[in-house]
This record gives C-alpha cells, sequence and structure tokens, in this order.
C-alpha cells in the first residue's frame, strides 16, 4: 500500500530534477529546507530524525539534492522526506512536506479494534512494519 | 519530463546572445571599475566568448557536456583577484553556468576542521552554501600541508575533488594564490591541475596603474588630492613599493586611510572657524609627507606587521 502524506503523494515519485524544483521555491520563500527519514510510517509520526541541520544559508537547491542523495545512501529502504520550515511570525510551522524515497515493499496498515467499557469499541491504525523492531522493518 | 522538445534551431545569431545576456555590461563594468590588468581582461573576454559559443553550441545540439569551468588566479596581494572573482561570479550567471550567482569566499580555516571527522562534515557545509554559485578558496596551496602526513587538509582536497567533478553543473570552484606557491601545490596535487581549465595570471600593477587606483578609491569616497598631493602620492607608490610587505593596491588603500586621518586630525587641530566642503574632503600634500615611508619605511620606528593575507 503506497503511503500517501505530505504533498505530491498521489503523484508518480519526484524526479531529483523536481525535488530541486520545489525546494528552490521554498528557498526562495525564505523557507528552511531540511530532510528527514524514519521507518515508521505511521501518519501520527510527526517527528522524523533529522539528516542534519537544516540548511538556513544555502541559496541554491542543488545543496537539498545533494543531501537527498546522501540519505539515500545511508537509509536508501526508508522513508525520506524534505520538509520546509517557515520561521515568520504568525505562521512558525512547516509549510512543505513531501516525501522523496519509500521502501520498496510497503506492507501498508492494520485495523486494531479495542473492546472499551460496555459496548465501547475503539479503532487505530497500525503499520505492518512497526512490528519488527527499529532498524529491521524494511528489508 | 516533457515530451513535446521544441525542434532546434538551425541558426544561432551570436550578437543577439551576447546582447541578450548582458554579458557586455559586466565586461564593460571590469572595463570601467578596475584599472589596468590588461592580461586578465584579455582571458576573461576570451572565456566570455567561449561560453557563448558553447552555449550556441548546445542549442543546435552539437556539445551536451557542461565545459569545465574551475578556474585558478595566480598573482601576488591586492592584485584583484577577489575582484575579479565577483565579476566572473556574475558572468557565469548572466551566461547560465551558475544559476545564483554568489560568492562565496572561504580559505583553509573554513574547510579544514580541527579533529578526526571534522573535516568533512565542514567541507561539506561549506560546497552546499556554494552551490549554484562560485567557491573562492583562497591561498589554496594551504590545503595541502607535505611537512604533515596527517594532516587533515588531504581530506578537504579529496572532497574538494570529488565534488568538482561529480557536481560540475552546480559550483564553480576558483583557487587563487602567489604565483610560485601554486605552482608547487598543483604539482603535489595533479588531481586539481588536471581538473582546472582557465589558469589567469594577474600581473603586479605599475606605478601609474596605482596612482589611479588611489585617485578612483578617493574619488569613491568623494575625497581628492590636490595637486602638490598628487605628486606625494606618486613618491610614495615608488618608495613603498620597494619596501617589505608591498601588497598592491590594498597598500594603497591603507595608505589612503591614514592619509584620512592625518587629515582628519590637522583639520582639527588647525581650523580656525567654519570649514567648507572644499577643505573636508582635500587631501593635502602634509597628509602625505608624514608617512613614516618617507622615512625609510616599517623598519624605522615600531615595526607593524602589515597584513599580506588575502
Amino acid at each position: 500500500m503506497r503511503l500517501t502524506q505530505g504533498q505530491f503523494s498521489f503523484l508518480p515519485d519526484l524526479t531529483d530534477e523536481q525535488i530541486r524544483e520545489q525546494a528552490q521555491y521554498a528557498i526562495d520563500k525564505g523557507w528552511a529546507v531540511s530532510v528527514e527519514y524514519t521507518d515508521d510510517p505511521h501518519p501520527r509520526n510527526t517527528y522524523w530524525e533529522m539528516w542534519g541541520h537544516p540548511m538556513f544559508d544555502n541559496p541554491d537547491a542543488a545543496a537539498v539534492v545533494f543531501e537527498v542523495n546522501e540519505c539515500r545512501k545511508e537509509h536508501g529502504s526508508k522513508y525520506i522526506r524534505v520538509i520546509a520550515f517557515d520561521s515568520s511570525h504568525g505562521w512558525e510551522s512547516i509549510r512543505m512536506s513531501f516525501i522523496v524515497n519509500r521502501p520498496s515493499d510497503e506492507p501498508g496498515f492494520r485495523v486494531v479494534r479495542q473492546e472499551g467499557e460496555g459496548r465501547i469499541i475503539r479503532y487505530t491504525v497500525e503499520s505492518y512494519a512497526v512490528r519488527e523492531p527499529e532498524g529491521r522493518r524494511y528489508a | 519530463m516533457s515530451d513535446d522538445i521544441p525542434p532546434r534551431p538551425a541558426e544561432v545569431d551570436l550578437a543577439a546572445a551576447y546582447e541578450e545576456s548582458g554579458v557586455r555590461g559586466i565586461l564593460q563594468e571590469l572595463e570601467d571599475t578596475m584599472i589596468g590588468l590588461g592580461p586578465v581582461k584579455q582571458r576573461i573576454r576570451e572565456t566570455a566568448a567561449l561560453l557563448l559559443v558553447d552555449q550556441a553550441r548546445r542549442q543546435l545540439g552539437l556539445a551536451t557536456e557542461t565545459p569545465t569551468l574551475h578556474m585558478s588566479f595566480t598573482g601576488n596581494p591586492g592584485t584583484g583577484k577577489t575582484t575579479v572573482a565577483l565579476k566572473m561570479a556574475s558572468l557565469l550567471h548572466r551566461l547560465g553556468y551558475v544559476r545564483k550567482g554568489h560568492l562565496v569566499t572561504v580559505t583553509r580555516d573554513d574547510l579544514v576542521g580541527q579533529y578526526i571527522g571534522h573535516t568533512a562534515p565542514k567541507t561539506k557545509e561549506i560546497l552546499k552554501k556554494a552551490m549554484g554559485g562560485v567557491l573562492f578558496i583562497d591561498e589554496a596551496y594551504y590545503l595541502y600541508r607535505p611537512e604533515n602526513e596527517r594532516d587533515y587538509g588531504q581530506e578537504a582536497i579529496e572532497i574538494l575533488l570529488q565534488v568538482m567533478e561529480n557536481n560540475r553543473d552546480d559550483l564553480v570552484v576558483i583557487l587563487a594564490g602567489y604565483g610560485d606557491r601554486m605552482d608547487r601545490f598543483f604539482e603535489s596535487n595533479p588531481g586539481f591541475r588536471s581538473r582546472i581549465a582557465h589558469h589567469i595570471e594577474f600581473p603586479d600593477y605599475s606605478d601609474e596603474e596605482l596612482l589611479r587606483i588611489a585617485e578612483a578609491m578617493l574619488h569613491g569616497q568623494n575625497y581628492r588630492f590636490d595637486p602638490e598631493a598628487r605628486k606625494a602620492m606618486a613618491d610614495y607608490i615608488r618608495a613603498r613599493r620597494t619596501q617589505p610587505h608591498f601588497a598592491n593596491a590594498r597598500s594603497i588603500r591603507n595608505a589612503l586611510d591614514r592619509a584620512r586621518l592625518r587629515q582628519a586630525n590637522r583639520l582639527f587641530s588647525e581650523a580656525q572657524g567654519p570649514l567648507g566642503a572644499d577643505a573636508l574632503s582635500t587631501i593635502c600634500e602634509q597628509d602625505l609627507r608624514a608617512s613614516r615611508v618617507f622615512r625609510g619605511g616599517l623598519d624605522t620606528g615600531r615595526v607593524v606587521q602589515s597584513t599580506a593575507a588575502e
């Protein structure tokens, strides 16, 4: 099951050139672009591992593509995303986020039902991937 | 990605491309603002022509690879290497060979770390910052210290070479330094020599050119020489050249800074009543003649190391 979160996730995977253009858009807006990776694809998993520092003072997006490729060498079998943080007053949050790398095999999610008091059922989703310990989730 | 590639033009108008790219403006600016440096200007014009032709060839589908644009600037201190590098960056930007056209100036300290494992991230950080622009490495030979085989400079050199080769589209590296030491640096690092296509030699300025530079500098700050002071400046340049730590235009700039200081002092102690704009902006002979250079140079009195860095 293809993971769809962030921008462009219903589109075919972005090429490096497209990643560069998107990142350049963010840089031109004055946002700090950074690269993050994770092997826990749950939608509520907000804080991914940082790959290096946010790139505050790189005027050109070639540096972002460079870092994405460096990260792919190390974590090529995990999810990698590029995010852009807007520090301006009133926003102070992520303005862009898109996945640039995904595992070759994405097992998807299952629904977990928990019986509560009375006849209440609580639903939650769990990725099949996280049943393996960290670091062994994707081949 | 797009399937509809526009048909290739059958011919290219070089003159129109020249006008369109705005290269003329940069070359003209170079001609106007830089005094002397004949051979350097000539080389830059040639490089610009080469790049324009290459661009045209690419439009016709004749050339595919990005030409190697890495350069080395050699010359004595104060001969305008950094200034020309700045112009080069905007020239390459106008021609579309770098995307942003900014200049990142670094020395050994910015690239080489202090302990094991510190160098690679530091060098990569700088390289990332320079992507889309020009990386100017001043006194590049300090990167290589043959007397210490465990020097981290070697690591920085390896990363540099790798990026210079693999990310040729992303950044242009300019190495700068004194001629003889750069030659030795290239001898011991043949990888650099082969990756650098353009070697540009910066000649020293003549006395006449330095005087014109002095006047241009003063003009930029709304000062001027009176006729005697101009003569004194010519004498100063002749005397200064023979003394140690002579750094061409930079020595002139420092001399003018000190002359302005003395002028301010003179006005302050001598002025009776109000001063006009004329008095405030004229450098007189005595402001220059008071210089230590006329009394045998730095050896008399306190020895001050004039900085020959950059």
